[in-house]
């Protein structure tokens, strides 16, 4: 019989392996679903993981979308990555997503067509605070009335949808769109634009933002008490309390940080990738970022790898659609799998497996 | 002629990764006997136990039961063969009624309606009263003892085994309790008693085992044999008794009065108008069963409960309103019970642990940002100081033993040079050289003009070490007692409640009839 | 106004079906002490496999029990690795909504736009011809009645069983129960499974009757709006019976007033689901005492056995 037997203390070796682990194993079952598809399992996933960023017809495309597609995934991923270290669940990242792209784009087509170079930096801000105050609403609601943040962040995502529809076809609609729903195309406004820096790179000023996010939280999470306190009231609300950690900080905390973030994501991708708010703008960027913060083990540095890696699921996945004719369910079949091994892998951090015989007695 | 044991052990070994939990552990209990299984805290009583009751398999040796091999692969097994377990750490379950609970440990329990008529009879033949339909979660450590005793009576058990029963009750319970226990050895059922308590062991039980390090190192009769000869035998060495120079007490520093606090969970106990005086170089012993307001009087000193300003002082300055760290600031320092997820954080490093109480005093981070070289220095002079066995500061809080990481835990503490400490079980689960140790540090502290509470359970550390006594009762604090000259009856009173005082008397008087 | 309230109450249960057959199962999960945040990935598994397994042998039947199994085969692997392999609950609970939105939406490339066969009413000759009390409560099919047995039936086990009891048990204190010689795991793990059929069962009404087609993410939101009414029930049966009668009754409203144009913007009629149910649950938690007695205490814990 397999018995766990509770490590001393958790395994480093492990908890750096177990996501590579995780990512194998998803390899595997992916390429048994392919199979069960009638796709070549081996092709379909030298397709998603190897193509975009070595097969010459496709790398001069593909690359620069790494960056592209990681950006929002890494910030998002940061932000709730602070909230799951302290057991806060901020799983609305999408709805705080979709708030902070319908601020910053309504700050910013307030003044359309001044043009000023204070418009972007102003619509940023504005990005951030809408994820923010939407993230407020389970964080106020929580620290009053001991409401469940994890409901109430995930029901506003869906009031979230419902609002930018209302956006698109509403306030935000193009009046020289010739009626059909969606904004202005932001990325064709001079001032509003979130252009690629460097031309082929997809270096964009959100790639630029994530870069900076990953490095403040990694010394925030090893330098300084703040995330100390994030980690002990995670890992031990009541030595937390006793250690003088205010958990109705923490909370305003954790999620005003990942909503800002997740808000700040949504006005990147809406001023640049995505251009502008239309009916369908979101493709569950803070869904899939819930999966890149377990992934990269909320540590830093292992949201920024995992976040590359998701970004490649994304462009092989469209690949994949491409030349094998997945479909791109398959993917996010896929995405979800990886969370799952990576989860079941996760207990060879903490425990070892034991092989037991049964009791003599 | 030789009568069959009712149980006998023969050999049983258990390992566990880094420690033989019991090796070649052999005797053996007669029917109506009242055994003891005697050792010092980690000498593998509780494994053994577990073995008999069907939790834990053993890695070899073989058990016996009423002449028949016996092997219990599950408690239900050990049930049916007639062994019945009242454990240390209660199985029981806060929100179900008494009869729920008691249903739960039978294998075909009746309707409700007539087992709670059976709870009440049984109940009252052996003079444990118990209402059948109240919540588990509203009684006291007492009672709740009542419910998993009934529990196994209503199986008419052949061996009952109980896990250290007088941990949780005060004196005249323990009176209470023996009598029972004699009136069932009296009517066939044999009791393996497990304690470490001498004086419990030689009123009650008729033979003794007594293990140290999962061996048994000697048996005894208990009725025969000294204290003195059966704690050597215990403990294998004799220890030190702690001890101070003189107590001279000095001013009044810190002061509690009419502090009340509601409880932060359904099932805590409300604090009632608590008041203390403490002076400098002061000991004070805080004594009470289990559940009585202990958690939630050191919360409320180290200021993690809310408490009314004004009713905490320390030098006339109000401190009742402050959080733990600016209490600490000011000299404050408590070391709660818990030592697992409330003390310390058990998957973070001792490192990172040092810092959970010693930022403030020890000046840890500059601006927020952490200090982690003056960190792992602190926890390594902890560790130097207190002796805490552990490869170094970076070895998770878990990995510790339960002795070498209360060191850690109140030696992080005391280096801090408090001007007034709380501890609350300080010694709980630790092995009696550390136990030991740890008083010491206290008695030192005190020595050097520290006022010290030491909230605890058992009665005799307090006697050992306060200079004065009070008793926690329900939340309510009785008044202070010089602590030599106390009987272990006025203590009793004390810890039942002055308000049930006669009560008590009178029960134990009719159990008794 | 054009609202007939005899068809909005009959309409009011229609609605309300997914939600309280996916809600009465996770409370018989969350009372054994688990927290499975997969409802909505089992219902629109269960929406999924049931539509095609009703499309395809032309059986409603057939389709709800094979959604019922699609559930309950979906909620073992967070009923593995919660249990055996000791993941964080409400981590496992998302993979599985997350995965469950994929894999279904895999399953279910080739079906959209088609018509499942249908459901038939139990049309009590007599009964269901009564005036307003007909339609109301004999008109419907048999899952209506299925489900509130369910109600009944988990009801009858938790309050009066020794199953119920020792349910309850190992959602108090898993340690206790152990201790005591239950196997909290299996117990665990088959109330996981009853959790997964009928979110199953709910997602198949949700496409076999209640809309009645295939669409990718059908169920919006639906699960998520199951867990707030377990919560709102404070774990008890008949409550969680109530809660999603009321939910129902917003949502069909909500959709009447929609149809008959009333002037209230559309997206803030969409939104009105979701704000209300976010509503209930602040005006339940905001009750200290109450939410902390009622909720499991090993809640979302997780257990393993030492020794």
């Amino acid at each position: 019989m397999l018995v766990l037997e509770k490590r001393p203390q958790p395994s480093r070796a492990w908890i750096a392996a177990t996501p590579v682990l995780a990512v194998v194993l998803t390899m595997i079952a992916g390429g048994l679903m392919f199979a069960a598809l009638g796709k070549n399992p081996v092709e379909a996933i030298r397709i998603i993981f190897w193509d975009p960023l070595f097969n010459a017809q496709f790398a001069s495309y593909a690359r620069p979308q790494l960056l592209v597609k990681a950006a929002p995934l890494i910030l998002i991923a940061i932000g709730l990555s602070l909230g799951f270290r302290a057991g806060i669940w901020n799983i609305g990242a999408e709805g705080q997503y979709i708030m902070g792209a319908i601020a910053g784009a309504s700050f910013g087509l307030a003044f359309y067509p001044t043009d000023s170079v204070l418009i972007y930096p102003g619509m940023v801000i504005a990005g951030g605070f809408g994820g923010w105050l939407w993230a407020m609403i389970p964080a106020i609601l929580k620290t009053r009335f001991r409401t469940n943040e994890i409901l109430v962040s995930l029901l506003l995502v869906y009031v979230a949808e419902k609002f930018l529809a209302s956006a698109a076809v509403g306030f935000l609609r193009n009046p020289e769109g010739r009626g059909f729903p969606g904004s202005r195309n932001l990325s064709q406004i001079e001032s509003m634009n979130n252009p690629e820096l460097i031309a082929g790179s997809g270096m964009h000023w959100g790639v630029v933002t994530a870069f900076i996010v990953v490095i403040m939280a990694y010394v925030m999470l090893n330098k300084h008490m703040m995330g100390y306190q994030i980690k002990l009231a995670g890992q031990a609300p009541r030595a937390a309390r006793f250690a003088g950690v205010n958990p109705t900080r923490l909370i305003v905390l954790c999620l005003g940080i990942s909503g800002a973030l997740a808000g700040l994501a949504g006005i990147f991708e809406v001023t640049g990738p995505a251009g502008q708010i239309s009916i369908d703008f979101n493709v569950g960027y803070g869904f899939t970022a819930i999966i890149v913060a377990f992934l990269g083990r909320l540590h830093p540095v292992g949201i920024l790898l995992a976040g590359l890696l998701m970004a490649l699921t994304y462009i092989g996945g469209e690949l994949a659609q491409l030349m094998l004719t997945i479909p791109a369910s398959a993917i996010q079949a896929f995405q979800g799998m990886l969370l799952f091994f990576l989860l079941a892998v996760d207990v060879l951090s903490n425990y070892r497996i034991k092989l037991k015989r049964e009791g003599i007695a | 002629m030789t009568e069959t044991p009712l149980l006998k052990i023969d050999g049983l070994t258990k390992a566990y990764p880094g420690v033989v939990a019991n090796d070649n552990v052999s005797f053996q209990i007669m029917p109506g006997e009242v055994h003891s299984l005697l050792g010092e805290n980690g000498a593998g009583k509780s494994t053994l136990v577990k073995m008999i009751y069907g939790l834990v398999r053993p890695d070899s040796g073989s058990m016996s039961f009423m002449g028949e091999a016996y092997a219990p692969p599950e408690p239900r097994a050990a049930r049916a063969a007639g062994v019945a377990m009242v454990f240390q750490h209660f199985s029981l379950f806060e929100a179900l009624n008494v009869a729920e609970n008691v249903a739960l440990g039978m294998e075909n329990p009746p309707k409700q309606s007539a087992l709670a008529a059976r709870i009440r009879d049984v109940s009252e033949a052996y003079g444990l009263p118990l209402d059948p339909d109240r919540l588990v979660g509203d009684l006291s450590a007492g009672e709740r003892q009542r419910v998993e005793i009934i529990r196994c009576l209503l199986q008419d058990p052949k061996l009952l085994i109980m896990d250290e029963p007088t941990s949780v009750l005060t004196p005249q319970e323990v009176e209470i309790l023996f009598h029972t226990l004699r009136k069932l050895s009296a009517e066939g059922t044999a009791i393996l008693y497990i304690s470490h308590k001498l004086e419990e062991i030689r009123s009650l039980c008729d033979e003794a085992t007594i293990l140290r390090l999962g061996k048994v190192v000697g048996e005894c009769t208990p009725r025969d044999t000294s204290a003195a000869e059966m704690a050597e035998l215990m403990v294998g060495k004799s220890l030190a008794i702690p001890a101070r120079a003189n107590a001279d007490l000095g001013e009044v520093i810190f002061k509690v009065s009419g502090l009340s606090v509601e409880p932060a969970t359904p099932f805590g106990t409300p604090l009632r108008h608590v008041g203390i005086e403490l002076h400098a170089g002061e000991v004070l012993g805080i004594g009470g069963v289990a559940g009585n307001g202990q958690d939630e009087l050191l919360a409320a000193l180290s200021g993690e409960a809310m408490t009314a300003p004004g009713s905490v002082t320390l030098n006339h300055e109000n401190v009742g309103h402050l959080g733990p760290n600016e209490r600490r600031a000011l000299g404050i320092l408590c070391a709660p019970e818990e030592r697992l997820g409330h003390a310390a954080a058990p998957d973070m490093s001792l490192t990172e642990n040092a810092l959970l109480t010693a930022r403030v005093r020890k000046g840890l981070d500059k601006g927020g940002f952490i200090d982690w070289a003056a960190t792992r220095a602190f926890a390594e002079g902890v560790i130097e100081t207190f002796d805490v066995r552990t490869p170094g500061p970076e070895n998770a809080a878990r990995s510790l033993s339960g002795g070498n990481l209360q060191k850690f835990v109140v030696g992080r503490e005391v280096m801090q040079n408090p001007t007034v400490l709380v501890v609350n079980q300080p010694t709980w689960g630790v092995d009696a050289s550390a136990a030991a140790d740890i008083r010491q540090s206290i008695l030192d502290l005190a020595q050097k003009g520290a006022g010290i509470i030491v909230i605890s359970q058992d009665l005799d550390e307090l006697l050992e070490i306060s200079d004065n006594f009070a008793a926690l009762n329900e939340g309510r604090l009785s008044n202070v007692r010089v602590t030599s000259g106390l009987t272990m009856e006025t203590i009793g009173l004390m810890l039942g409640g002055a308000h049930d005082m006669h009560d008590l008397k009178e029960e134990a008087l009719h159990a008794g009839a | 106004m054009g609202i007939d309230p005899v068809t909005l109450i009959a309409a009011l249960i229609v609605a309300s079906t997914p939600i309280l057959l996916a809600a009465i199962g996770e409370l018989v999960v969350e009372k054994a002490g688990v927290l499975n945040l997969g409802v909505e990935g089992m219902m629109i598994v269960g929406a999924i496999s049931g539509f095609a397994i009703a499309v395809n042998t032309g059986s409603a039947t057939l389709g709800f029990i094979a959604a019922a199994a699609g559930g309950a085969l979906l909620s073992l692997i967070f009923a593995f690795i919660t249990q055996y392999l000791l993941a964080n609950h409400v981590a496992t609970g998302l993979a599985l909504t997350l995965f469950g939105l994929g894999l279904s939406a895999l399953l279910g490339e080739s079906y959209s736009g088609i018509s499942p066969p249908p459901t038939p009413s139990l049309n009590i000759p007599g009964l269901s011809d009564i005036p307003v009390l007909g339609p109301i409560l004999f008109a419907h099919d048999a899952i209506v009645y299925l489900s509130i047995a369910i109600v009944a039936g988990v009801w009858a086990m938790l309050k009066y069983s020794r199953m119920g009891l020792i349910i309850r048990a190992v959602g108090e204190s898993h340690d206790a129960a152990h201790a005591l010689g239950y196997k909290v795991i299996r117990i665990r793990v088959l109330a996981i499974m009853f959790g997964g059929a009928c979110a199953g069962l709910g997602g198949a009404y949700l496409s076999l009757v209640r809309v009645p087609q295939w669409t990718e993410g059908m169920t919006a939101g639906a699960g998520w709006i199951a867990l707030a009414i377990v919560v709102f029930a404070s774990w008890k049966p008949w409550r969680a019976l109530l809660g999603a009668y009321l939910f129902g009754g917003i949502t069909a409203l909500q959709l009447r007033l929609q149809a008959a144009g009333i002037d209230i913007p559309v997206e803030i009629l969409a939104m009105s689901p979701y704000l209300i149910t976010i509503l209930v649950l602040v005006i339940m938690s905001s009750d200290k005492n109450r939410a902390a007695l009622n909720a499991p205490a090993a809640l979302g814990k997780v257990f393993h056995a030492t020794g």
